[in-house]
């Protein structure tokens, strides 16, 4: 199926979820990357790519308002960064628990819908409640598919059921945003596809803005609305079929990059920078070569 | 440290009379009030550090009661302002100076391990300064149950309940951060100052304890109910509420043999709470052995071997 006939775009005239405007981004006084902009819609699934340690898991910082941006203007759900995070979800990168950790897998989903609150339950007050909460976890266990080992303590869960407990635990409050990075990553190919495949359901019927940092695309392709591709200094944004093209990423990272179409449909990427290995001052020059398609 | 005045006193194994010839004196009922008030207060604050993986953090805050209650002998005031201030402004120190990133473990265990050096350091030099009365640090380092006042129990009440008063309001939170902290600030949960808050709290409980069992023996009741109660369930309101219950056990266990037999009361807890330990430990490996858990999914001992 090609990826470009599901993207639609925003609802014409309705806000965007994520929003971003020549944003830049500066760790440990460097420029990650600079005149980013992108546009989220609600219902849309976007996937951050790029090399390693150009800035994807920042950029996802970012949006959650853990950081700030040092240029340009960001908005998620109409307000700045960090100011509506109750309907916001999100997974960091790689996670395991150590295998002492005695926590079982459903406090930890558990915490996801209401860690947050002060002051301890008042016994006997609130049982409606409290059911409603339980049913709530069982529901969004039973939706990624971990009930079999969700009363176990996580640290004796394999790192993929501990990535499968932690979607969930995103899920839980029902977010109009997911941010979701390297959700695949420590899940097997059959994992893999399921997982893409429940986010891409959760985006398209439930209208959750997803945006998902990976390193592979082609177990999201069929989902994807939206790619963002980071390199060093700049970033392009835009359809996959616009973005993927051997023209693009060889204007993004200055060096000859050709994708490859195989017969099954994967796409593959050749020749591109494993990771941004010096970081001179050509920082400097904001958004170089990112011709950044919005929508 | 024995009770000099009592003839040995025999155990008539009728727990109602046995209470009473013991409470007839009004320093073990003061011991027995301290005592529970101390081992509640650090079974509970107690599992939060096991969890948190801070128990190096709650050893350095009980070695700097050493030098508090010294330099409070030295100087002439209550020795309880002493364990209270020194442990409180251990626990600043290091909340101050360590954890500046996430993953600042080893940061964390340097400084505080350079926190639990200078705090040796200034306990000796206050303890050789003080040349006169100071029967020796023994009883500071190993706890006595002899000679607590009325007002020591008045002040530990008051510390416990602020204490636990704290910990009700921040323990969700806490749990939230201490499981998940990226999770957790990402939901507006302020990850910074919940540590620093739960060590002034660390600080607090240890100085409790140091009262009790003396510095060097705070783990007993510290550390031993937590890791005993999870050992036997995962489940965190369950496995909080055993934590307290096997602390607040071992803690009047000890009490009760110190009573009858002339050892040390540190000795007695420790050992107590040890041995229910190394119990739940032979129970949960036998469980696991048998494939129990697997067949109900879940690690089912709920309640076993206490103290
Ligand atoms: N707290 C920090 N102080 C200094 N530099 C940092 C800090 N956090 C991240 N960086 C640097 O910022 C860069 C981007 O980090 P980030 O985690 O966003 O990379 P990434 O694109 O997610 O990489 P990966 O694919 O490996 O996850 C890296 O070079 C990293 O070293
Ligand atoms: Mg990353």
């Amino acid at each position: 199926m090609d990826p470009s006939a599901r993207s639609t775009g925003p609802k014409s005239g309705a806000e965007p979820v994520l929003s971003l405007r020549g944003a830049a981004v500066r760790v440990g006084g460097r420029t990650l990357w600079s005149g980013v902009d992108l546009t989220v819609g609600a219902g849309e699934f976007t996937a951050v790519l790029g090399p390693n340690g150009v800035g994807k898991s920042t950029l996802v910082k970012v949006l959650l308002g853990v950081l700030p941006a040092a240029a340009g203007e960001v908005r998620v759900l109409g307000g700045v960064p960090g100011a509506r995070n109750a309907a916001v979800g999100y997974l960091p990168q790689r996670r395991s628990f150590d295998a002492s950790v005695r926590i079982r897998g459903v406090d930890v989903v558990r915490l996801g819908l209401d860690g947050d609150r002060w002051g301890i339950p008042v016994p006997g007050l609130g049982r409606a409640k409290r059911r409603a909460a339980r049913e709530r976890v069982a529901e969004v266990v039973e939706l990624v598919g971990a009930s079999a080992y969700a009363h176990r303590p996580i640290g004796q869960c394999s790192g993929g059921e501990q990535q499968r407990l932690l979607i969930a635990q995103a899920l839980i409050r029902r977010p109009q945003v997911l941010l979701l990075d390297e959700p695949l990553d420590s899940l097997d190919l059959p994992n893999q596809s399921a997982i893409a495949a429940l986010l891409g359901r959760i985006c398209h019927q439930e209208g959750v803005s997803v945006v998902m940092v990976a390193h592979d695309v082609n177990p999201i392709l069929h989902h994807l609305d939206r790619v963002v591709y980071i390199a060093e200094g700049g970033a392009v944004a835009g359809t996959p079929t616009e973005v993927i093209t051997s023209e693009t990423l060889t204007r993004l990272y200055r060096t000859p990059v050709e994708v490859l179409r195989t017969s099954d449909g994967r796409l593959v990427v050749v020749g591109q920078p494993e990771a941004p290995a010096l970081h001179s001052d050509r920082h400097s020059e904001p958004g170089a070569g990112g011709g950044h398609v919005s929508g | 440290m024995f009770l000099a005045d009592t003839s040995s006193p025999a155990v008539s194994w009728n727990l109602l009379a046995d209470f009473q010839q013991m409470w007839a004196y009004p320093f073990m009922v003061n011991a027995f009030r301290a005592g529970a008030i101390v081992s509640v207060v650090c079974a509970a604050v107690g599992w939060f550090m096991v969890l948190r993986r801070q128990t190096f953090a709650g050893h350095t805050l009980s070695v700097a009661a050493f030098p508090g209650a010294s330099l409070a002998i030295l100087l002439g005031v209550s020795t309880s302002l002493g364990y209270f201030g020194f442990c409180v402004a251990a626990a600043l120190v290091i909340a101050a100076l360590g954890r500046k990133g996430r993953d600042a473990g080893a940061e964390e265990s340097a400084v505080t391990g350079t926190v639990q050096a200078f705090a040796l350091a200034c306990g000796y030099l206050f303890i050789s300064l003080y040349k006169g009365l100071l029967e020796g640090p023994t009883a500071l380092l190993f706890g006595s149950f002899l000679g607590i006042t009325t007002g020591q129990v008045t002040l530990l009440a008051i510390v416990g309940a602020l204490v636990l008063a704290v910990l009700a309001v921040i323990g969700r939170p806490l749990l939230f951060a201490t499981v998940d902290p990226e999770v957790a600030a990402g939901r507006g949960v302020p990850v910074r100052l919940l540590s620093t808050v739960f060590l002034v709290l660390l600080g607090a409980a240890t100085a409790e304890a140091s009262q009790i069992t003396g510095t060097l023996l705070v783990f007993a009741l510290m550390v031993i109910p937590a890791a005993t109660a999870q050992q036997l369930t995962s489940r965190p309101g369950r496995s909080l509420a055993l934590a307290v219950l096997i602390g607040f056990g071992s803690c009047w266990l000890g009490l009760i043999a110190a009573y009858y037999q002339p050892y040390p009361l540190g000795f007695f807890v420790t050992t107590i709470a040890f041995t229910g330990y190394v119990l739940a430990h032979l129970g949960r490996a036998l469980h696991e052995a048998l494939g129990w858990s697997r067949s109900r999914g879940r690690t089912p001992l709920s309640i076993g071997g206490t103290a």
